[in-house]
């Protein structure tokens, strides 16, 4: 019998996540993005091994415009520009899903104690997480960025701290609606510890708002990098970043005649950002429950 | 109601507190504002003074106590830097950014709500697909390459539009002026602004949609304008004005980058400034007044929900 249930149980979620994936499939830009965000990524990973240039070294002349030799040129001190763009993209990602990681732990973590225990530790972490709420974003990050030198596990921990109240917020919510369901009452009725209802009962039916939420973070968190470097507070030359990439282009002889410096950065930065939001959005659809039946 | 907005400034009072707090400790661990004065021409001595002067010497909390005392004094203290006062040197630079970030967040609701809902009233048409498509891409270019771009297009090719600044120099800037330094860092805040209230807009009108009171409406016969403009957009205020307390936080520190790229005389640019300077008292009333109008922001919602919502009671 307990052999039986267990097995549809396992049946059902292959088809919940079978469904998702179909719905997913059927959010065209989303899958456009999907594969446009996995060579992207191929590519970054593999940068050592299929670029022809060390991204740090002199290669060529001063600021050269795109060649054969050089395909998108070289920087005002001779290094190659595609080499550095493949390595820059390296940078980004990471500092994406690793302060999306370390802000998702730290928000599920507060949003399932508050949620789930209310009172005294609920008014606390709720009050914490105004505070931090009601910083201006940029303010705090900037601030952080000047007291921790700048570079990019600074820059990495510092969104990660600053990303996690929304996180809080929408997990708290969903546990206190979860909280009421017969499901956890049962669980707390039959005496089970609260370390197995919160992580093996409440935090699996909340994981799908989650992910929703931590795509536009990994977005959030790449504008943030990129607009830090840009301003010279973030990930440090000669670190290649897609933001301190742009950085040159806030003198004006580069803005007008060197175009292959600043305008591939910004588009990559555009199309990283894109292809992530889209992805969110067709997750968004996909997995809920609302269009679930049709 | 009136004992419902007292209870809230109430417990706005600590988490204000609490803010202050928190700045002033994370920029103890900063370092000292000095360290920017050393240099081989500035003895030991005379940093010393400058320190004792400045109170530096004594323990963080006492500092904290004197500068909150001096603040329930009407006093926000004076800048390291330039010796000016702290608050003389906030209302100097609040206005334009007001005006800046004031006027690009109206012409992102203007162009938000209707966008938002044609969207959701014509949903998975050709116009949806449109808005959306752009609202994404609002949303996802970062506001210094838009405004690169831009700068790049109206300064340097067409030289329609000045590249920086409030005014131009040496004249007194009339309200043509002003608004031709306007056009640039307007378009970019506004683009990033409309861009996420379209999609939040879409998303809460299809919501509304769905619900039970707008099919009422429908059979009713009153028409497909009077329904969606008297008894959907009605319930979709609730939505736009959760939007709205969200982006206020926006007026004091959503400028920061454009100020930066436009060199627009704004909080932005004297954050920054204050920030590579350490200069700790400016810092510390930039965020006791962003803290403020973040509070405000929350409790003015919290009124306006009940106003356009007699089902909310506040107690």
């Amino acid at each position: 019998m307990a052999k039986h249930s267990k097995q549809t149980l396992e049946e059902q979620n292959r088809s919940y996540l079978s469904t998702i994936g179909r719905r997913f499939m059927r959010h065209k830009l989303g899958v456009i993005s999907l594969y446009f965000l996995c060579t992207l990524l191929l590519l970054a990973l593999l940068a050592p091994w299929i670029t022809p240039y060390a991204p740090n070294k002199l290669v060529g002349k001063f600021s050269s415009p795109p060649s054969a030799q050089f395909l998108l040129g070289t920087d005002q001190v001779g290094r190659d520009v595609l080499t550095r763009l493949l390595y820059a993209t390296r940078i980004s990602l990471l500092v994406g899903f690793a302060s999306t990681a370390i802000a998702t732990a730290i928000g599920v973590v507060l949003g399932l104690v508050s949620g789930y225990f209310g009172g005294w530790v609920d008014m606390i972490i709720m009050r914490f997480t105004d505070m931090v709420m009601s910083f201006p974003y940029i303010l705090l990050v900037l601030v952080a960025a000047a007291i921790f030198q700048p570079g990019l596990w600074n820059i990495i921990l510092i969104l990660g701290f600053v990303d996690w109240p929304g996180v809080a917020r929408l997990v708290r919510g969903n546990v206190l609606s979860l909280r009421e369901t017969a499901f956890v009452q049962a669980d707390v009725v039959a005496g089970m510890p609260t370390r197995h209802t919160l992580f093996s009962e409440i935090l699996p039916n909340t994981i799908a708002p989650i992910l929703v939420y931590a795509t536009s973070v990994v977005a959030l968190s790449i504008l943030d990098e990129a607009a830090l470097s840009f301003l010279g507070m973030g990930v440090q030359p000669p670190t290649a970043s897609l933001g301190n990439m742009l950085n040159g282009a806030q003198s004006i002889t580069i803005l007008t005649t060197k175009a292959w410096l600043w305008v591939p950065p910004g588009v990559l930065i555009i199309l990283l950002v894109l292809s992530i939001n889209f992805i969110g959005d067709a997750l968004r659809d996909a997995v809920d429950p609302r269009n679930i039946r049709q | 109601m009136m004992r419902y907005i007292i209870k809230r400034i109430l417990i706005a009072i600590p988490v204000l507190i609490g803010i202050t707090m928190l700045d002033y400790l994370i920029m103890s661990l900063a370092g000292s504002p000095l360290a920017m004065m050393q240099g081989p021409r500035v003895s030991q001595a005379a940093v010393e003074a400058k320190a004792l002067q400045l109170g530096l010497t004594q323990p963080i909390y006492i500092q904290y106590f004197t500068w909150l005392g001096q603040l329930l004094h009407g006093n926000w203290g004076y800048s390291i830097k330039t010796y000016q006062p702290v608050w003389e040197m906030i209302s100097q630079n609040l206005g334009p950014t007001l005006l800046l970030v004031g006027v690009s967040l109206i012409l992102g609701f203007v162009i938000a709500v209707p966008a938002g809902v044609y969207s959701a009233t014509h949903q998975y048409t050709k116009g949806d697909y449109a808005a959306v498509t752009l609202s994404f891409l609002g949303t996802s270019i970062p506001s210094f390459f838009l405004s690169l771009i831009l700068v790049y297009v109206f300064t340097v090719v067409l030289g329609w539009l000045p590249s920086g600044g409030m005014t131009t120099l040496g004249t007194g800037g009339d309200f043509w002026d002003v608004v031709r330094h306007m056009l640039m860092p307007t378009a970019v805040l506004t683009a990033s602004f409309a861009g996420s209230n379209i999609r939040y807009i879409r998303s809460s009108m299809l919501e509304i949609l769905q619900q039970d009171y707008l099919r009422t409406a429908k059979a009713k016969g009153i028409g497909r304008f009077l329904t969606i403009n008297k008894h959907a957009m009605r319930n979709a205020l609730l939505p736009i004005i959760t939007v709205i307390s969200m982006q206020i936080p926006m007026l004091i520190g959503g400028a920061v980058v454009v100020e930066q790229v436009f060199s627009w005389p704004g909080l932005g640019l004297l954050t920054m400034t204050a920030i590579m300077n350490r200069d700790y008292p400016v810092i510390m009333g930039v965020s006791l007044l962003s803290g403020l109008i973040v509070l405000l922001g929350n409790l003015l919602a919290d009124i306006l929900y009940a106003v356009v919502d007699p089902t909310i009671q506040l107690k």
